[in-house]
């Protein structure tokens, strides 16, 4: 498997990673090679083995249903650049 | 699980300038599980609050939080898997699903892709014309909500509030088995009874606790799947048929120019009545899932899943059957009685010991509408079932007529009290008493020679000296004798 430039640019787009034309064409290099040593590994045969979730052998945690979290809506928005009345603000989208 | 297909119905079939359209829908149901806090952090799950109160720095996706799967909420896509008649998996798995918009802090929803929680179900709609039909579930799955973006505050900026971001969500696929507007509703309606009954989610679509996204596509009868346009968000029955209505016949417009339909997503605008592109949503459909790292797999025991089953409530559907059953209704009636649990709850109240048949008539036709007319659910009836059953009674013993009985249920509903005393201290008591009648029955005829002659030349008119009789005794008198005596009297049969 490999990518070409238009293939990073789309993805860091959708990742709103800004990347200029000049970027692009080196990490297209770069994913290539890295996808080129990934692509070594489909040369293991792993016919029968169930895909590993967990390094160790665990189960996930439940946690009971209570509210134990919450009502400190300045600390929420401590970083955020601009707020109001406790909402974040952002610059304006709408369909 | 398998559904037989249906034919198309000539019926529900939408006529076109050159000839019949079949109208294909399938729903995404996203309704909020009802639990305390969120899927995946202690925040409270509650509707409202002040701006970002229900929100843990979990929801506000801070660096180095990590997501806690909350017990409760698994239950309840278990239970919901359950009354939906579905297969439950033992084995699942949530994913990332990136996408970058202001109220998603995370960029990217926890949800489940290729391993959903629940696996194949089917739904029973019953529709208005006493037909019903059977409705295939895909999958149901657990994942989060958004944030709420708020644009009108600030004349550039945007306001966003994640009291909503992690709530749990139930996406609830349908298959592609509805085939008109009314199906879909009906299917909706349904689903959302179903729901209330398990206690999984409250069905409130004013506040968003389900909405839907609707998948139309048209074909000539008989034809393969044509391409769909999906609706988005629609939070309203009517809404819902609305846009069916309009996306339908929008798309028959362009096939029968000879256009084709472009695979896109739409929102439908209540205002104008119509569907309209959401072009800006295109780009962002390469969600590219992967397995959340942060999660290990959702593992249930069997023992566990068997445990809630034991303790699940009895369904719609299996109530609709015992009131056809145990009470004598008609099926309309029991569809109509069990759409709520609180209104089967009412209606078993009032029909223990008495006649199932006059109990299901007098709530529906007498409570039911007046607390209609009042914008009232029957939780909150001022007339509790001991009061309706004791009308019941009194029109069953013959202490009150029909008519008096919508009088006195009247009473009860706006002032209160007990309807064996209100009959007494009323006055409204059935003139049973013969002599009484036949008394005002004399009256009436004697006041009115002209009428005889005319009721002895057509006898129908009989009719009009019963009415003048009930009129005359304020309708305390028993029809049935007033029509006999007034019958004998004229001497006719």
């Amino acid at each position: 498997m490999s990518v070409d430039t238009a293939t990073v640019t789309r993805v860091a787009r959708l990742a709103r990673i800004k990347v200029s034309a000049d970027e692009a064409e080196r990490m297209t290099h770069e994913l290539n090679s890295i996808l080129g040593f990934v692509e070594q590994l489909n040369e293991v045969d792993v016919a029968g083995v169930e895909p590993m979730t967990s390094a160790v052998n665990t189960t996930m945690r439940w946690r009971q249903d209570a509210v134990t979290d919450g009502g400190d809506a300045g600390r929420v928005t401590l970083n955020a650049p601009l707020s109001d009345d406790n909402f974040f603000m952002v610059p304006k989208v709408v369909e | 699980m398998t559904i037989a297909p249906r034919l198309p119905d000539p019926k529900k079939l939408i006529k076109g300038a050159t000839g019949d359209w079949e109208v294909v829908i399938g729903l995404e149901v996203h309704a909020q599980v009802t639990s305390q806090s969120k899927l995946f952090s202690g925040a409270s799950a509650a509707y409202g609050g002040a701006p970002n109160s229900h929100v843990s720095l979990v929801d506000a996706a801070m660096p180095g939080m990590l997501p806690v799967i909350n017990e409760e909420c698994i239950a309840q896509a278990v239970r919901t898997g359950l009354g939906l008649r579905a297969a439950i998996n033992p084995y699942s798995v949530f994913d990332r699903k990136n996408y970058f918009y202001p109220d998603l802090p995370q960029g990217y929803q926890i949800s489940q892709y290729k391993q959903p929680i629940v696996g194949e179900g089917i739904v029973t709609v019953d529709l208005a014309d006493g037909s019903a039909i059977e409705v295939g579930i895909e999958r149901l799955h657990l994942e989060q909500d958004a944030g709420k973006s708020i644009h009108d505050q600030h004349p550039t900026m945007s306001f966003v509030d994640l009291n909503r971001s992690g709530v749990a969500l139930m996406e609830i696929v349908s298959k592609p088995d509805l085939r008109s507007s009314e199906e879909a509703k009906a299917y909706l309606a349904k689903l959302r009874t179903i729901l209330r009954y398990l206690g999984t989610c409250d069905g409130n679509m004013e506040e968003g606790s389900l909405r839907a996204d609707i998948n139309v596509s048209v074909r000539r009868p008989g034809d393969p799947l044509g391409t769909r346009c999906e609706i988005k968000n629609v939070n309203s029955m009517r809404f819902a048929g609305q846009a069916i209505e309009y996306e339908a016949r929008r798309q028959i417009a362009i096939l029968e120019d000879g256009g084709v339909i472009d695979q896109e997503t739409r929102l439908y605008d209540p205002g104008k009545g119509e569907t309209r592109s959401m072009r800006s949503k295109e780009e962002a459909h390469d969600y590219r899932y992967f397995p959340d790292p942060d999660l290990l797999p959702l593992v249930l025991d069997p023992a566990w899943i068997e445990g809630l089953k034991a303790h699940l409530p009895e369904l719609p559907d299996e109530k609709k059957a015992r009131f056809i059953r145990d009470y004598g209704v008609t099926p309309y009636d029991a569809m109509v009685l069990t759409l709520e649990r609180a209104s089967a709850d009412y209606f078993e109240q009032v029909a223990k010991g008495r006649d199932g048949k006059a109990a299901a008539n007098f709530m529906i036709n007498e409570l039911f509408g007046r607390l209609n007319k009042d914008g009232k659910a029957i939780e909150d009836s001022p007339v509790s079932a001991d009061q309706l059953g004791a009308i019941v009674d009194l029109i069953r013993d013959g202490t009150i007529s029909g008519k008096i009985a919508k009088d006195l249920f009247e009473i009860v509903y706006t002032e209160g009290g007990d309807p064996r005393d209100l009959v007494e201290s009323r006055g409204l008591k059935q003139v049973t008493d013969t002599g009484a009648i036949e008394a005002a029955v004399d009256a009436v005829i004697a006041a009115n020679p002209d009428k005889v002659a005319q009721a002895l030349a057509k006898p129908t008119l009989a009719g009009w000296f019963v009415g003048q009789v009930m009129k005359a005794t304020g309708g305390k008198a028993n029809p049935q004798a007033v029509n006999d005596l007034v019958k004998a009297k004229l001497g006719i049969e």
